[in-house]
């Protein structure tokens, strides 16, 4: 909860937000699915706002339909506009599969979406064979319960739930990212490559949110996660699920442990040495196999560069906000290359972040830093009051308060709209961890030469 | 290429020369076509949004107040409160048992933090289906603190942007008439629709100083709670683009009978004209201002025509489009792309009326595509089909452009670069050059789709020329 200090009263005005609402994670989760599209039942804006900053990020185009209600439908409820958005859909965009998300419109005058798609799909009647109906997917996401974040895992459970089956156990691993970048997800299947590993990313938005250039555009870009690979999920021999925060209600990888007894291996956002060890200790024994040597010598290099940049960054104070587990891997590794984080926000509230970040920085650091849930920018700015902090890093919306403080801001995470290539940005993995390295020392080095009068030329 | 239209939508694209204009327009969005417009709040938002001495609290769950969070540069002179993004981020339990206890603590706390010389409560589409009065929230804590809580009836769903505008404009005709006019000049005027975007409306101000003419109220742009309660104390109000205050300007007419004209600041053209426009409003009581104003534009065009020149020898000939939120600044851009002698070879708006696209259907040449609120699908098909070298949209627009290897120009929020006044112009010509002329299209596809050459051989290609 976002806390009045003064007076321990929740405030009851949100002030700059850290946090956005709950359709446009579904959104972002939908389209890093094979051949799917967006569909928001809901009023015009709401997808056009969404498409609008999530464009202003990965600079890509990003369809979102929508059922565009009107005044009438508010009263008579929305299901003939979501049917004819349906068929429209259909008609148009070839999809595969239409990952539907409720609004908060749509949530409070009550419409019951998954009995309006039964009967969208029985009215289609004997003229369509069941191959021509894309899947058509729903999930309830009223903004005023949850995040943006929260969207995101309801949608691939939601996906989960409807396409995967109960196939013969395989060799196959899944891996639930959560909300990384395309660089990331791309970095992840290399990995699996690297280790010959047969496995499943979902979602996979490394190429349907940053694409190639094209003659012809297309309606629904190429790329995500294969609907057919999602159906035999179920068959997969384990899941790796990067979240220290998420409950097991809302869990991907907890459902397909219910439904098909894949069992579900909870590790953190590798982000950082220490997390990304984790993970790879994981992949080790799921393969069989050592490190392979580019990941090896990847890791020494790293290390080698701790060393190296150690003193830069030592003891130097750290704001860090954003999604819950984004914010947990940025603080493992804050600690380990021995900043000392001294606040740790996020616009969620899962109750569990203390948690998570006791465990994965408990150990190196002297005192743990200040954790808030349910924050704001406003009672952030607040709280950072008496912190004294060298660096913000998380995402572009916490310019104001960098410049305010007069700290400057490493940008990760999402959204980045006052900057190029936030989809390329990497976050995970010893590569990930090499380039937020880099890109702290080097933030920090030119802070200072920048406040020096001498302009020193070695730094 | 035109099975991009759906069915339900063909009427609302014409291509100009084909057969007699008749357009569908100013009708709801299909269900299901990816329209790029917004909605009523969006509208009023945008309107509101740069009063810079006002709280603007959006009353609904969080989205809407972070995605419209310092949404478009309109810049201030002084405070901004405009640029905080305040939201009662209603929860569930608000939704069940009614926001109305927590929009009043939310006023008073920001009142009591931030001071605000008024504030707009926006309505969202969840408190239209709750029932929370608003009115009377506001009311009572315009009663305690002692000044203007308006409440913005901007419910999402009930129609579009335009709507939107209406409603901005209503509230802000709450504010009019409650100040003191007693010491503004018989040569004063009010400029209505011009939100400042990278200080565009200083830029016009100026003009309108060097012309001799008092500036009541900036309506938004870098405007002011105090400028507006006296506006009505003008002895004009110019009004640019198209839907967003026209209202307000016919709400002024009628009560205060102020009257107005519509007016452009896009294209050397369409400034001239306004300017002079204006000069002849006041020529009987001030009979110098038609030669000041001459001097003036003058002056700017002389400046302005040799730079300008520089920028059409490379342009001449290049092929544009335009897909804009309201029509009448695509009046002014198809004059300015021919100044630059360009051609505009589609041109489209998210809100024009049928009055609008008979007059884009007047200046544009045979062959140019109208298009009322259109999609990616279509807009792509069209301009892969007219072969296109620039376009010139909004955020929305971009990555439409970019994904085929086509030059972009932003026209909207969030442009950094004053495209207003005969400055605007060479600022223009200066951002389509810079995208137009760029060398990397020589390495798109689609410069190299008839011979489907790999990037690596279209690459050497380039290097043999």
């Amino acid at each position: 909860m976002k806390l009045n200090q003064r007076q321990s009263e929740p405030y009851s005005a949100s002030t700059n937000a850290c946090k956005l609402c709950k359709p446009l994670g579904a959104c972002l989760a939908f389209r890093g699915i094979e051949g799917a599209i967006p569909f928001l039942h809901g009023s015009q804006g709401c997808a056009t706002y969404m498409r609008r900053y999530i464009i202003s990020h990965f600079r890509e185009p990003m369809d979102i339909a929508s059922s565009s209600l009107g005044e009438k439908h508010a009263v008579y409820g929305g299901a003939p506009n979501l049917k004819l958005g349906l068929k429209n859909v259909m008609t148009k965009y070839d999809a595969r599969m239409i990952g539907i998300s409720t609004t908060c419109l749509t949530e409070t005058i009550g419409d019951d979406v998954p009995m309006i798609v039964r009967e969208f799909i029985s009215d289609l009647g004997n003229g369509h064979k069941d191959t021509d109906i894309p899947a058509l997917i729903t999930v309830s996401t009223p903004s005023y319960s949850g995040t943006h974040i929260e969207g995101f895992h309801a949608a691939v459970r939601a996906v989960i739930d409807r396409l995967s089956t109960d196939v013969d156990t395989h060799e196959g691993l899944n891996i639930f990212p959560g909300f990384v970048s395309p660089a990331d997800v791309r970095y992840l299947k290399e990995v699996l490559d690297d280790f010959h590993l047969k496995g499943t990313v979902l979602p996979d938005i490394s190429r349907t949110l940053d694409g190639e250039a094209l003659t012809q555009y297309e309606n629904v870009p190429s790329g995500g996660t294969p609907i057919s690979q999602i159906q035999s999920m179920g068959g997969s021999r384990a899941s790796l699920e990067f979240s220290r925060t998420l409950d097991e209600q809302s869990s991907p990888a907890a459902l397909l442990e219910e439904k098909f007894r894949v069992p579900r291996h909870i590790l953190g956002m590798p982000i950082g040495l220490r997390e990304s060890d984790e993970f790879f200790g994981i992949l080790c024994e799921a393969s069989g196999r050592e490190l392979p040597e580019e990941h090896c010598l990847e890791r020494g290099r790293l290390i080698d560069s701790y060393v190296d940049g150690h003193k830069y960054v030592f003891g130097k104070r750290a704001i860090v906000y954003g999604e819950a587990d984004l914010v947990v891997g940025l603080t493992a590794f804050l600690a380990e290359i021995g900043i000392q984080p001294v606040l740790c926000a996020t616009g969620s509230v899962s109750g569990k972040l203390e948690d998570a970040i006791r465990s994965v920085a408990g150990e190196l650091l002297s005192e743990l830093p200040t954790i808030m849930e349910g924050a704001d920018f406003f009672s952030i700015e607040e709280s950072a009051a008496g912190l004294m902090p060298d660096l913000l890093i998380g995402n572009s919306k916490g310019n104001h308060l960098a410049r305010k403080l007069g700290v400057p801001l490493v940008r990760v995470g999402f959204p980045i709209h006052d900057r190029f290539g936030g989809q390329r940005l990497l976050h995970v993995g010893y590569r990930g961890a090499q380039s937020l390295f880099d890109r702290v020392v080097n933030t920090l080095i030119a802070s200072k030469q920048d406040r020096s009068s001498v302009g020193y030329t070695y730094m | 290429m035109r099975a991009s239209v759906f069915e339900q939508r063909e009427k609302q694209v014409y291509r100009k020369g084909e057969k007699p204009f008749e357009m569908d327009c100013d009708k709801d969005s299909l269900a299901g076509a990816v329209s790029q417009r917004a909605c009523v709040f969006c509208g009023s938002r945008v309107v509101l949004y740069p009063i810079a001495d006002a709280l603007h609290l959006v009353h609904g769950p969080i989205g809407c107040a972070a995605y419209t969070w310092d949404i478009r540069g309109a810049l201030s002179s002084g405070r901004s409160l405009h640029r905080l993004s305040f939201s009662t981020d209603l929860q569930e339990r608000d939704v069940i048992f009614g926001g109305e206890k927590k929009l009043y603590q939310a006023l008073v706390e920001l009142i009591d933090r931030h001071g605000p010389e008024a504030a707009f409560v926006y309505s969202t589409c969840i408190v239209g289906i709750i029932g929370d009065d608003l009115e009377g929230v506001c009311k009572r804590v315009a009663a305690e603190k002692g000044i203007p809580v308006i409440p913005v009836q901007s419910e999402g769903f009930k129609g579009n942007k335009r709507a939107g505008y209406n409603a901005a404009c209503r509230a802000m005709f709450r504010l009019v008439g409650t100040g003191d006019v007693s010491d503004i000049s018989p040569l004063s005027l009010n400029i209505l629709g011009d939100f400042n975007l990278a200080g565009e409306i200083w830029v016009i101000r100026e003009y309108f100083r060097k012309m001799g003419l008092e500036v009541v109220a900036n309506i938004t742009g870098d405007g002011r709670v105090a400028d507006i309660r006296r506006a009505h104390g003008a002895a004009l109000n110019v009004v640019q683009c198209s839907g967003s205050t026209m209202d307000l300007a016919k709400m002024m007419k009628e009560s205060y009978g102020v009257p107005f004209m519509r007016v452009s600041y896009f294209g050397v053209e369409d400034m001239a004209e306004s300017l002079y426009e204006v000069a002849r409003f006041f020529a009987h009581q001030d009979p110098d201002i038609t030669a000041r104003t001459s001097q003036l534009v003058n002056q700017e065009l002389g400046a302005l025509y040799p730079e300008l020149e520089r920028y059409r020898r490379d342009l001449a000939g290049k092929k544009a489009a335009i897909y804009v939120g309201g029509a009448f600044k695509a009046f002014s851009l198809v004059k300015a792309f021919r100044l630059l002698d360009m051609d505009v070879v589609l041109v489209g708006s998210q809100t024009g009326t049928e009055e609008d696209y008979r007059e884009l259907h007047e200046i544009t040449d045979d062959g140019t595509i109208i298009v009322d609120d259109s999609n990616p699908l279509e807009l792509s098909a069209f301009l892969q089909e007219k072969d296109v070298d620039i376009f010139v949209g909004g955020v929305k627009e971009r990555p439409i452009a970019y994904k085929l290897g086509v030059g972009f120009c932003d026209h909207n929020h969030e442009r950094k670069e004053c495209l207003e006044g005969f400055v605007g112009m060479l600022n223009f010509a200066k951002e389509v050059h810079s995208t137009v002329m760029s060398p990397v299209w020589r390495f798109v596809p689609r410069r190299h789709r008839a011979k489907l050459l790999t990037g690596m051989e279209a690459t050497r290609n380039t290097h043999k020329k």
